[in-house]
């Protein structure tokens, strides 16, 4: 095993769910309240220094027990190695708590992540939609919104034109 | 969205002859003090030292910025989104349109993605080909910069030198895959074209002229006093805030963090040339001209160690449902023709699985996370670009500067829209 992996599992014993190795990544997932805990803690120990947030990402599982993953990719720039962070949310409490007190990076990063799958980050100084505009309707990364046809754009009131269809 | 201030004089309704009422008395009162409330200005999406559709809405005192607040999305089309109903090999063209005035490297960090889920090592000479290829699309990215950079700033000329230089690489590249801005060269195993000796012959003469040019935008910009008064000290940001951002590529080398990708996990043949890793000191616009000036040279002396060093064999795998198989062979062959019809159906498959490949692409590291269920298209694509993460430190490193310096702080990251918003 990683030799990562053991010492996060048992400095957590309580919050670490899951260990995976798999591609050469080493993937640990987290129960989502512990989340700013864990961060806190890889960033500031030594031993990790993970010191550098690359991604936050979101996956969609629609069958899935808990329905959304928040994925984060930390770097130590110091040790350089990498590991990913997985937290589940379910879809009835679509919330998980903000990581922008552990990297100040992951303001937009969280935010691109509220804009397009609509997991709501709690204690984020700025949650507001990135990407698409303010009145847009539902969130486009999730597996029941669909890539084509008809959708929000078609609600647009068209602007007057002049008579007749124009050429 | 924030609101326009309301103004502190009320407009009231107008009196039967037309005239209004309540003009503010400039000897009245509170309205003989000067009036200092927050100015709110809206620069963009149509603002030409944008670089295309970023819009910025400042709050300023006076001169002075007091809030900047980016934002973004003008040029967002979805390709995460697309991407989960595409074969693998149709992504490349979609990754094109990111950084699409670096569009080489963007292939390359894909394919690396799509090789990484497939446990596919490509042949020696590919690996070459590619990071001749991609230093050589560094280059022109940079030269790219500075040139729009200096313009914007007011040195002219600077741009007419350095686009000489990148339409002789565009040239290269338009002969070498048939396309010179949205190229889909790089392909998953390999390259899709080799270097011919034609090619090669006119890198040579290039790489032999290049030093002296670099030279030559030198001495354009580093005796120019008004280059120098509006880089020096502009968007300063620490090292540790740097870090914390999340910032990566020259504008984080600019701080004086050591953090390149093609050194800490060394990809491709960066491992087998000699180079250096730039890096500044004072983390200001300045620090990090010199760095993309300097990385020219390293990208120029690598490609030059490549050519020298460039192995012989195949430039692709050859491995069905992984590559196409030679147009040649499939016109003489059943079994090609099989694997061409099964590779343009169904594409690839990889395994189950998901994986984060960073790659350092000249404005920063940018990393593909794919998520795979099996299938011949990505369950989950998340691109990490680096301009979208440069713009969360907007704010943070636009604070206290001047209106006038706001055009450097854009040009500072080497911001494209196409990636950041993707």
């Amino acid at each position: 095993m990683h030799p990562s992996a053991q010492s996060i599992r048992e400095r957590f014993p309580d919050a670490v769910t899951g260990v995976k190795e798999a591609f050469g990544e080493l993937t640990v997932s987290v129960r989502k309240d512990r989340i700013v805990d864990v961060c806190r803690a890889l960033r500031d120990d030594p031993a990790w220094a993970f010191n550098f947030l690359s991604d936050v990402s979101s996956v969609d599982y629609p069958d899935a027990e808990e329905r959304f993953e928040v994925n984060y990719h930390l770097y130590s720039i110091d040790k350089c190695h990498r590991v990913r962070l997985k937290a589940r949310v379910s879809e009835d409490d679509c919330r998980i708590e903000s990581v922008t007190s552990v990297w100040a990076g992951a303001n937009f990063m969280e935010r691109e992540v509220y804009d397009l799958m609509g997991i709501e980050f709690v204690n984020h100084p700025d949650l507001r939609r990135i990407l698409l505009t303010d009145d847009f309707d539902g969130f486009p990364l999730r597996k029941d919104y669909p890539t084509e046809g008809r959708g929000w754009r078609n609600t647009f009131e068209f602007l007057p034109t002049t008579e007749g269809p124009v050429s | 969205m924030t609101d326009a201030p309301t103004p502190t004089t009320k407009r009231s309704s107008t009196d039967e002859f037309g005239v209004i009422e309540h003009v503010p008395d400039p000897n009245d009162g509170d309205a003989a003090v000067l009036r200092t409330e927050e100015l709110l200005l809206n620069m963009g999406p149509q603002h030409p030292s944008t670089h295309g559709v970023l819009r910025v809405v400042l709050d300023l005192e006076g001169e002075r910025i007091l809030k900047a607040t980016p934002h973004l999305g003008y040029l967002h089309r979805g390709t995460e989104k697309l991407a989960e109903g595409k074969t693998y090999q149709q992504i490349v063209t979609l990754t094109d349109r990111l950084d699409y005035v670096c569009a080489m490297t963007n292939n390359f960090a894909y394919v690396r993605a799509v090789e990484k889920l497939l446990g596919v090592k490509v042949p020696p000479r590919a690996e070459y080909v590619r990071t001749i290829v991609a230093e050589l699309q560094r280059i022109s990215g940079h030269l790219f910069w500075l040139g729009t950079q200096a313009l914007d700033i007011g040195a002219m000329t600077v741009f007419f030198y350095t686009f000489r230089e990148r339409e002789i690489l565009i040239e290269l590249f338009e002969k070498l895959c048939g396309a010179r801005l949205t190229y889909s060269y790089y392909t998953v195993g390999g390259v899709s074209d080799d270097l011919t000796p034609e090619i090669i012959a006119a890198l040579r003469a290039f790489l032999k002229a290049f030093p002296d040019k670099i030279i030559e935008y030198n001495t354009l910009l580093e005796t120019n006093r008004i280059w120098l008064a509006r880089t020096k000290g502009v968007a300063v940001i620490s090292a540790e805030d740097a870090v914390s951002y999340s910032l990566t590529g020259p504008t984080l080398r600019g701080s004086g963090v050591n953090y390149d990708v093609r050194k800490a996990e060394p990809y491709a043949a960066y491992a087998d040339v000699e180079w250096e890793v730039p890096l500044g000191k004072n983390g200001d616009t300045y620090d990090r001209y010199y760095i993309r000036l300097e990385e020219i040279r390293q990208s120029a002396r690598i490609v030059s160690q490549c050519l020298d060093k460039l192995p012989d064999g195949p430039v692709s795998i050859d491995v069905p449902g992984i590559t196409f198989p030679a147009k040649d062979r499939v016109m003489v062959d059943m079994e090609s023709l099989i694997h061409h019809f099964k590779m343009a159906c169904e594409g690839i498959r990889p395994p189950k699985g998901e994986i984060y490949c960073a790659t350092e692409a000249p404005k920063g590291e940018l990393g593909f996370y794919i998520n795979s269920d099996g299938g011949n298209h990505p369950y989950r694509l998340k691109i990490r670009s680096p301009s979208f993460v440069h713009l969360g430190a907007f704010d943070h490193m636009a604070r206290g500067y001047l209106i006038a310096d706001i055009v450097t702080i854009f040009g500072t990251y080497d911001v494209v829209m196409g990636e950041c918003d993707r």
